[in-house]
């Protein structure tokens, strides 16, 4: 972070900034932070954001477990991750400040809600003394604001009864903030308005809890200065903040329309895919169907029926949900029919942490099958990447006639970050080339129809919808004989038909993009090799070395199976490979095993993403350089 | 089978036979099996249905009934143990142009796949459901199921089996079907024409059918559907006629003032008193009674159409919501405008 002052009364310019709002479940921080962002993305900053909330929908008010935080980086440049420390926390509670302290970056600005910290707050939330007189926080810059009762005051009048008036405390903090980093108030004024315009109360009400948090940093003589963080320099276009969940539901829609197949969602809801579902579900128009179904189970199964039927059949879910379909997948690897199943990873096994973030069912995806199962797996990097891979999936998915798995997870899921969006005719259109007559002879030369004969290209086999006279056929989960798909019991058969299954599934390696590998000067000794949503934090870390003048390369993953074709020929050209991921060491392993590579797992399953610098010091370390050695000029940012 | 150029409705349906319903796989089901006997009545009903091959899909799960599909030339799917329903359920609802049969067994769908059915009856999913009833495992060589009576001795019950045995016909009422029927394998005609009014049905329709397995639980209904017993066993119900059964129509079927039903002389009662089927009830409480008349196939048994009711179809109200949104919107969706239709903001050049 770097200040540069012209006068005393203009605002101090930063390149960037990380704001961390945290309260309890019910103070309404995830809508703060969303707001704060949103001005943030209209004003042109870069931005990336983190969610952080527990599973309980409302936890027992002021504990530590209640906590609900998030993060927003922002700065005048292209960033990558949401940010390793916080420079600012707003600390609605002693919980919430307890919570965050210990992550904060040296110097941070601290605000609390000054009124929350009465000895009964600060006991919920283990302080054995006050922390704003104890001298705990002296490594920070502290500002205590009365937030409750100054939001309570302003309402006073406009007939709010104080309980309700005080609901609005966090848009007070919202305002606050706002003011600190001269965002403008013109959006969320008209946000308000909009999604509060039924509720004339609880819209005055919250229009003047902000309004006296914008003044309060004006007037109270408590700040020194605001600031401001200039837009950065995007590439040029039209863009959007969006989630890596309203990403996915849009890339099937897009996926849907440049494939003219309608779209049907088989799902149940599960944490953290439900919002997918959520979207899709406005968007009846497109000739989207959503189905909400009585179980997982039946989620994929009436996906697999409207496949069957020639619609474009998805399912989405989380990795309980995935256990449950995995005798489905079986099923639809043996029909041939093109499926797509989303995965939101999250923290496991069992339920496990089910707002917390994952990568750990890359082996699920790749072998959580009975007998020989192979399918295609794609892989979001980045909350907005969502929309491309889901594409890319359904792509795959229609053109192999295969179900597909795409792997995001909740970190993405619920992550921002801004999204160019693209030209609708740049995007890829997808030939769903239905069967539309026989494709073979019988033994008397009469024309009929198989529907286990492949091209030759693709392996795939013709998709024939009911509807169309002359193809009537059955298929199922049995053995089907090669070509004529009638059932077959024939062990030579089987095995020829595993060959194909399998040929067809690695055959797509000729039909993806070869590995980039991102090696600035071309002479790195280390790969760092990454998947999904570990992107940010391997190429901020990245980054990071470079900025101390030694090299290092990054070779991210998006298509899991197959490979991409050059994946061998890269590996074998770096002495060391480090594997980061949100897991044991999956990729690793696979790696690994594929290309008798020493591939080194870095693993961390503490429901959070890697922080840069983790990454960075580990980097560091395989090179035999260390952090001391060769300081970077703190220019590098994440 | 006649050719038609093209699915157009505006085409005529091509007279058929029983023939053109016939795949060229050979049928493996054991001889005797009962499951002949239905597959010759679908066979020789659906020429008469005025309906197309390429519009007729047979969606089976797993179990002896399953291997159906393969043995009609029209549409079908093989699935996996259960999940028939839910896949129907996808199918139907996104292809309201198809006809949908569901075939399955009693283990398939009343016991890993109970809740597929239960939901698909509730949400009135434009499927036909024909369960073979045996109340035995014979794929998997004779387990016990969930419709073996109590004390039953198979293979995985020596000492008899445990456990109360559903009533299908008063599941399907609890899980609000639209359509409830029972038949049976031993009378091609009773079979038809119930399949007739299941198909005719719009939403989802249930028929269990009573299907001798006769090699893992024989003659389980000879009881009651065998030609000599048929009389005495069988009381067939018929919309707007009175309940009688016997030779000489002598018994007859009763609602007593606290709603249950119980079986009388009609010459004791009187036959003004004897109860008149309504199949049309909206009320499932009298037909929930009658699935109850009988505690299994060792007493007299109604068969026939219990409950025909009519309630909005699900696929239908799915792309009535479909034409809604469009029509709300002006339009069908414009993908532009949805990639936009957040807050968005311009990065300009240079
Ligand atoms: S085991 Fe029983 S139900 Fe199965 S085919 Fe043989 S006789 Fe029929």
């Amino acid at each position: 972070m770097s200040d540069t002052t012209t006068d005393e009364h203009a605002p101090h310019t930063l390149d960037r900034v990380v704001i961390r709002f945290a309260g309890d479940s019910g103070d309404g921080m995830q809508l703060t932070g969303d707001r704060f962002t949103t001005s943030s993305a209209l004003l042109g900053n870069d931005i990336a954001t983190f969610p952080d909330f527990p599973a309980e929908i409302r936890a027992p008010a002021g504990t530590l477990a209640g906590v609900s935080a998030f993060q927003v980086h922002i700065s005048d440049h292209d960033i990558l991750t949401p940010g390793d420390a916080p420079n600012v926390l707003v600390a609605m509670n002693p919980a919430a400040l307890r919570a965050n302290a210990g992550i904060l970056s040296p110097g941070a600005i601290v605000i609390v809600n000054v009124d929350a910290f009465d000895e009964r707050s600060l006991t919920k939330a283990g302080y054995e003394t006050n922390p704003l007189s104890d001298g705990s926080l002296s490594a920070f810059t502290v500002y205590e604001v009365p937030m409750t009762s100054i939001t309570t005051e302003v309402s006073k009048d406009a007939g709010v009864k104080p309980r309700d008036a005080e609901r609005s405390k966090n848009f007070f903090a919202l305002g606050l903030i706002s003011w600190l980093y001269t965002r403008p108030i013109e959006p969320t004024l008209a946000w308000i308005d909009e999604r509060f315009g039924s509720k004339p109360l609880v819209r005055e009400a919250n229009v003047r809890a902000f309004k006296a948090g914008y003044h309060f940093g004006e007037t109270a003589e408590l700040f020194e200065s605001s600031y401001e963080v200039r837009p950065a320099s995007l590439e040029p276009g039209e863009y959007a903040n969006i989630t890596g969940n309203t990403a996915t539901a849009w890339g099937l829609i897009a996926a849907s329309v440049r494939s003219g197949l309608p779209l049907f969602l088989g799902t149940y809801p599960i944490t953290p895919a439900s919002d997918i579902l959520h979207e899709l579900s406005k968007h009846k128009h497109f000739g989207v169907r959503t189905f909400q179904a009585e179980d997982e189970i039946a989620g994929i199964g009436a996906a697999l029926g409207a496949s069957f039927g020639g619609q474009l059949g998805v399912t989405t879910t989380s990795g309980p949900g995935v256990d449950l379909k995995s005798e489905t997948m079986g099923l639809a690897i043996s029909l041939e029919l093109p499926l797509v199943i989303v995965d939101v990873q999250r923290g496991g096994p069992s339920t496990g942490l089910p707002t917390k973030t994952e990568q750990a069912d890359l082996l699920h995806a790749m072998y959580g099958r009975h007998g020989e199962a192979p399918l295609p797996i794609v892989a979001a990097k980045t909350p907005a990447h969502c929309f491309d891979a889901a594409i890319e999936a359904v792509r795959l998915a229609v053109t192999y006639r295969t179900p597909v798995m795409l792997l995001t997870d909740g970190y993405l899921a619920n992550g921002t970050e801004p999204w160019r969006i693209p030209d609708v005719e740049s995007l890829p259109t997808i030939d769903p080339a239905f069967a539309t007559g026989p494709n073979a002879e019988g033994p008397d030369g009469t024309p009929r129809f198989e529907p286990y004969a492949r091209d030759e290209n693709t392996l795939a086999r013709p998709w024939a919808p009911p509807g169309v006279a002359g193809l009537e056929h059955r298929i199922g989960g049995l053995e089907k004989a090669d070509g004529a798909g009638s059932v077959s019991y024939d062990g030579m058969n089987h095995e020829r038909m595993v060959h194909l299954r399998a040929a067809k599934v690695a055959g797509i390696a000729a039909d993806i993009p070869p590995v980039e590998v991102d090696d600035e000067g071309g002479d790195a000794s280390v790969l760092v090799v990454g998947w999904g949503s570990t992107y940010g934090a391997i190429a901020a870390a990245v980054r990071r070395v470079r900025a101390r003048g030694l090299q290092v390369a990054h070779a991210h993953l998006v298509h899991l199976n197959p490979f991409p074709s050059n994946l061998g020929e890269v590996l074998a050209r770096y002495p060391t490979v480090l594997v980061p991921e949100i897991n044991m060491g999956q990729l690793s392993r696979l790696l690994r095993a594929e290309y008798l590579v020493p591939a080194m797992s870095v693993s961390k399953v503490q429901g959070v993403p890697f922080r840069a610098a983790e990454l960075e010091a580990i980097i560091l370390e395989h090179m035999g350089a260390t952090a001391a050695a060769a300081p970077s000029d703190g220019k590098v940012s994440d | 089978m006649a050719d038609t150029a093209t699915t157009n409705g505006a085409v005529p349906v091509p007279l058929t036979t029983r023939k053109d319903w016939t795949s060229d796989q050979e049928v493996r089901w054991c001889p005797g099996c009962g499951d002949y006997s239905i597959l010759a009545a679908v066979q020789m009903l659906l020429p008469d249905l005025g309906v197309r091959r390429e519009n007729t899909v047979f969606v089976s799960g797993i179990g002896c009934a399953a291997r159906f599909p393969y043995y009609m030339s029209t549409y079908g799917m093989h699935s996996i143990h259960g999940r028939a329903p839910a896949i129907a359920t996808g199918l139907a609802s996104s292809r309201p142009d198809l006809d949908v049969w569901v075939i399955t067994g009693d283990g398939d769908s009343l016991s890993i796949g109970g809740n597929h059915l239960i939901h698909a009856l509730r949400r009135n999913i434009n499927i036909t459901i024909l369960l073979f009833n045996n109340q035995i495992y014979g794929l998997t060589k004779g387990q016990y199921s969930p419709t073996s009576e109590v004390a039953k001795v198979t293979k995985s019950t020596p000492f008899g089996s445990l456990e109360q045995p559903f009533n299908p016909l008063s599941l399907a009422l609890g899980a609000e079907a639209t359509f409830v029927a029972r038949t049976h394998d031993m009378d091609r005609k009773h079979m038809m024409e119930t399949f007739r009014r299941a198909h005719e049905h719009r939403g989802a329709s249930f028929v269990e059918i009573y299907q001798n397995c006769n090699v893992f639980n024989d003659a389980a209904f000879e009881g009651i559907t065998g030609k000599d017993h048929r009389a005495e066993m069988l009381i067939p119900l018929e919309h707007g006629q009175p309940i009688r059964f016997g030779a000489d129509g002598e018994h007859g079927v009763v609602l007593r003032s606290d709603g249950t039903v119980h079986i009388v002389d009609v010459a004791e009662v009187g036959e003004d008193q004897i109860l008149v089927h309504d199949a049309h009830r909206d009320n499932p409480g009298l037909a929930f009674q009658l699935s109850r008349l009988s505690r299994g196939p060792f007493e007299p048994t109604p068969i026939g159409v219990f409950r025909d009711v009519e309630r909005p179809e699900y696929g239908t109200q799915m792309s009535d919501q479909m034409a809604a949104a469009e029509a709300r919107r002006g339009g069908k969706g414009d993908l532009a405008a949805l990639l936009r239709s957040g807050s968005t903001w311009t990065v300009g050049a240079g």
